[in-house]
């Protein structure tokens, strides 16, 4: 089953590295990952989109509470939460035929086109991970893909429920 | 405070003076030169010059498990630390607060690929609680506290702090400020039970019929050995020991039933299979204990108490699982026995007792001497008889280490020191180093085999430095003798690679080292040579026994069977 993970840690050197570690040590699974800096400069949050049984994932929550850099973790798949990628398509518009398909797709999935050259689209959107995949599929049908640079899911807790120090 | 400015390694050296830290094991390097004079000038940290910084490891650890103190290891950047690797993952499998101080090229050189340069924090990051990359001058003293806090408290473990070259510099000097009280926003490891499962869990013990009290290290660890004790005879409950939890409760209590696992006895292995409620404390269901996870004790509830919550419901489900430390946590299921209206009586495991003396009767240590060869289980109660049940017994691993564990009885906890958790061969001589350093008048003895021994025999030079006569007595059988045991029962008997064929004379090699060496073969002289060597009181004395290279451990457990599937011997299951 597919979880997203989010971890409050000590924004300070080798933190991210030893998350990453424990992942890689421990043989879990990370889909995606992303990290920055929080409001609150010290800490940082950390989104790890990955999958495994209850076992498992009781074990990667547990193993990640466990370094001593980490403040909270967090299972957002288990309450309600919004997801969110960010994807970066560059796609071939060599004709008017496929440019205006590539910008009719966007536009049904409120992309925007961010980059345009002689023969490129660039098409940014946002979503979650279901609705970036099958954009993708559906902009492949209709013309050559040249790159894909998905951000990995960023995802937060819906009402008041938040993942403070 | 006073105003006095120091450099970074004389901050170091007086961290360490303050957190009352006696011994540095440790082997001088160009990255560490700095620290090297700085310990030269001045009296409170003594410093122990090892031969292999593997060894400044394992003696630090040794010092440690005998004391309950931090041990502290120093060694130069690249190969000094990348050597301690083994003896870092050693102290973390087995949950042993040590703090390493790792030298580093200059800050400015890092990443450059500099002569000794390795990256140790990376190296050794997945067998460390935590590490530092102390970067600032100023900092020292704090990160010092830092490391110990982290590596004493919680459930222990293994601390790198790296310091880079030109931290240290003589030249640069800095007011000494240290904050001893420690506080780490992201970390919080005084834990008492959740009162909720404290009440399950003594719900499940009163209402017991069958229970077994299952404990490990964490006992050890804890100092709990004495409330242990307590619990157990308050419940009158069988109590069995992993190989790691030996000394918590004395080997010589009758509710004690042996230690568990791949080499436990009969009664204990019997007992966890036919228990109703097994209340683990400090123990951590490693697989040399449960055999297959899967058929492990199927019909009992499993009461887990540990300070790491990743230990629980890791291998085998624990159905009331207790975050804690052990110690608190048996006070609080002391106090709500108080609380109880129906006091647990005395008789309430009365046919559960004759059941388990019915299992005694197996009688699995029993094995058979022979006129002419000594047998390895009779050099261990030889040793035994000679040290009066007291000494501290470190062992290195193999066949010796389990027939160490199963034939002395440890009266006491600290006393029985080995590595249960990486098996680490050339643990048990440099460990027995750390624990004389710490009690020179007590026994300390190595036992060992011809196979680990050699894995740290250098050490013998840092005896004689240092005045160390701890007894080494090595159960000679010319052979890797647990590996040839393996290849014995699934390998057909093909015993590859598992012959020393060109062993040294012990003896010459141990006079050549300055120390006393003896050599024994025959079984009538062994008791006379156990007592001899033990009655030298200040030299190193290397007893080579040569034993039965056929014998083997048992019982054992049956490969991939339930916990109580054994061979009791050769040929004979139960
Ligand atoms: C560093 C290391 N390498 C390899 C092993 C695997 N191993 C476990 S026991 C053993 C044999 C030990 O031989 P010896 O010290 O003579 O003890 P014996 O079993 O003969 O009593 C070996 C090779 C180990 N535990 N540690
Ligand atoms: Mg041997």
């Amino acid at each position: 089953m597919r979880r997203i993970i989010s971890i409050l840690l000590e924004n300070e050197p080798g933190a991210l590295s030893r998350i990453v570690g424990l992942f890689s040590q421990r043989a879990f699974n990370i889909e995606s990952l992303c990290v920055a800096e929080t409001d609150e400069p010290s800490l940082s949050r950390i989104t790890i989109s990955t999958f495994g049984d209850d076992k498992v994932l009781e074990q990667i929550t547990k193993q990640v509470n466990k370094l001593v850099d980490v403040i909270k973790v967090a299972d957002l798949t288990e309450r309600p939460h919004i997801e969110r990628e960010i994807v970066l398509v560059k796609v071939l518009a060599m004709n008017n035929k496929t440019r205006t398909e590539v910008m009719r797709i966007s536009d049904i999935f409120r992309g925007d086109i961010i980059d345009v050259g002689k023969q490129i689209y660039t098409v940014q959107l946002t979503g979650d991970e279901d609705k970036i995949s099958s954009f993708i599929s559906i902009l492949s049908n209709e013309t050559e893909i040249i790159e894909v640079v998905r951000s990995g899911t960023v995802g937060i807790a819906r009402g008041e429920k938040a993942l403070r120090a | 405070m006073t105003s006095e400015r120091l450099s970074g390694a004389h901050l170091l050296t007086k961290a360490l003076a303050e957190l009352e830290v006696e011994y540095i094991f440790g082997y001088p390097g160009g990255s560490v030169l700095d620290i090297y004079d700085a310990i030269f000038q001045q009296d409170k940290v003594n410093h122990i010059l090892v031969r292999h910084e593997q060894a400044a490891t394992h003696m630090a650890d040794g010092y440690t498990r005998a004391t309950g103190k931090c041990g502290v290891v120093l060694a130069t950047s690249g190969p000094g630390n990348t050597n301690c690797i083994t003896g870092i993952a050693n102290a973390y499998m087995d949950s042993i607060p040590m703090v390493v101080l790792a030298g580093q090229v200059a800050s400015s050189l890092i990443g450059g690929d500099a002569f000794q340069e390795t990256d140790i924090v990376g190296c050794s990051r997945p067998i460390v609680k935590h590490s530092f990359n102390c970067r600032d001058v100023n900092e020292i003293p704090n990160i010092i506290a830092k490391a110990f806090y982290l590596a004493e408290t919680g459930r222990p473990g293994p601390v790198v702090v790296e310091l880079p070259k030109d931290i240290l510099n003589p030249d640069i000097k800095v007011p000494f400020v240290m904050n001893k009280e420690v506080k780490i926003r992201s970390y919080n490891p005084n834990v008492k039970g959740h009162s909720k499962q404290i009440k399950k869990a003594v719900e499940k013990i009163i209402n017991a019929k069958r229970l077994v009290v299952y404990t490990g290290g964490g006992i050890i660890l804890a100092n709990a050995a004495e409330q242990l004790t307590a619990l157990v005879e308050r419940l009158n409950a069988p109590c069995t020991n992993t190989l790691m939890g030996l000394g918590g409760i004395s080997g010589l209590h009758d509710n004690f039933i042996g230690m568990l696992g791949m080499h436990g006895t009969a009664e204990a292995n019997k007992a966890m299979a036919n228990a109703d409620i097994i209340l683990a404390l400090g123990a951590r269901f490693d697989d040399r204990v449960t055999n297959k996870v899967e058929k492990f004790c199927p019909n009992a509830t499993i009461i887990h108490v540990d300070i790491d919550p990743t230990s629980i419901s890791k291998t085998v489900n624990a159905h009331v699982p207790i975050v804690g430390l052990v110690d608190v946590v048996m006070d609080q299921i002391n106090k709500e026995l108080d609380n109880v209206d129906h006091q647990p009586s005395k008789d309430a495991f009365k046919e559960w007792w004759q059941e388990i003396n019915q299992w005694r009767k197996l009688n699995s240590f029993s094995y058979e001497k022979s006129a002419d060869v000594i047998k390895p289980q009779q050099v261990v109660e030889a040793v035994y008889k000679h040290t009066n049940g007291d000494a501290y017994v470190c062992s290195d691993v193999g066949q010796h280490q389990m027939f160490a564990a199963q034939y002395y009885p440890f009266k006491k906890p600290r006393q029985w020191i080995n590595s249960g958790g990486l098996g680490t061969m050339g643990f048990g001589f440099p460990a027995a180093m750390g624990v004389k350093i710490a009690f020179p008048d007590s026994h300390v003895v190595c036992i060992t085999g011809d196979g680990s021994i050699q894995m740290n025999i250098q050490e013998m030079s840092t005896c004689l430095q240092y005045n160390l006569p701890v007894v080494i007595v090595s159960l000679n059988n010319r052979s890797l003798g647990m590996v040839r045991q393996w290849q014995d029962m699934i390998y057909g008997g093909r015993h590859s690679s598992s012959y020393m064929e060109s062993l040294p004379d012990f003896v010459k090699l141990a006079e050549a080292y300055g120390h006393v060496g003896m050599q024994v073969n025959h079984p009538d002289e062994l008791d006379g040579a156990i007592k001899e060597a033990f009655a030298i009181k200040n030299r190193l004395v290397f007893v080579d026994v040569l034993v039965d290279e056929n014998e083997h451990v048992y019982p054992m457990q049956v490969r991939f069977g339930a916990v109580d599937d054994m061979w009791l011997k050769k040929g004979v299951k139960v």
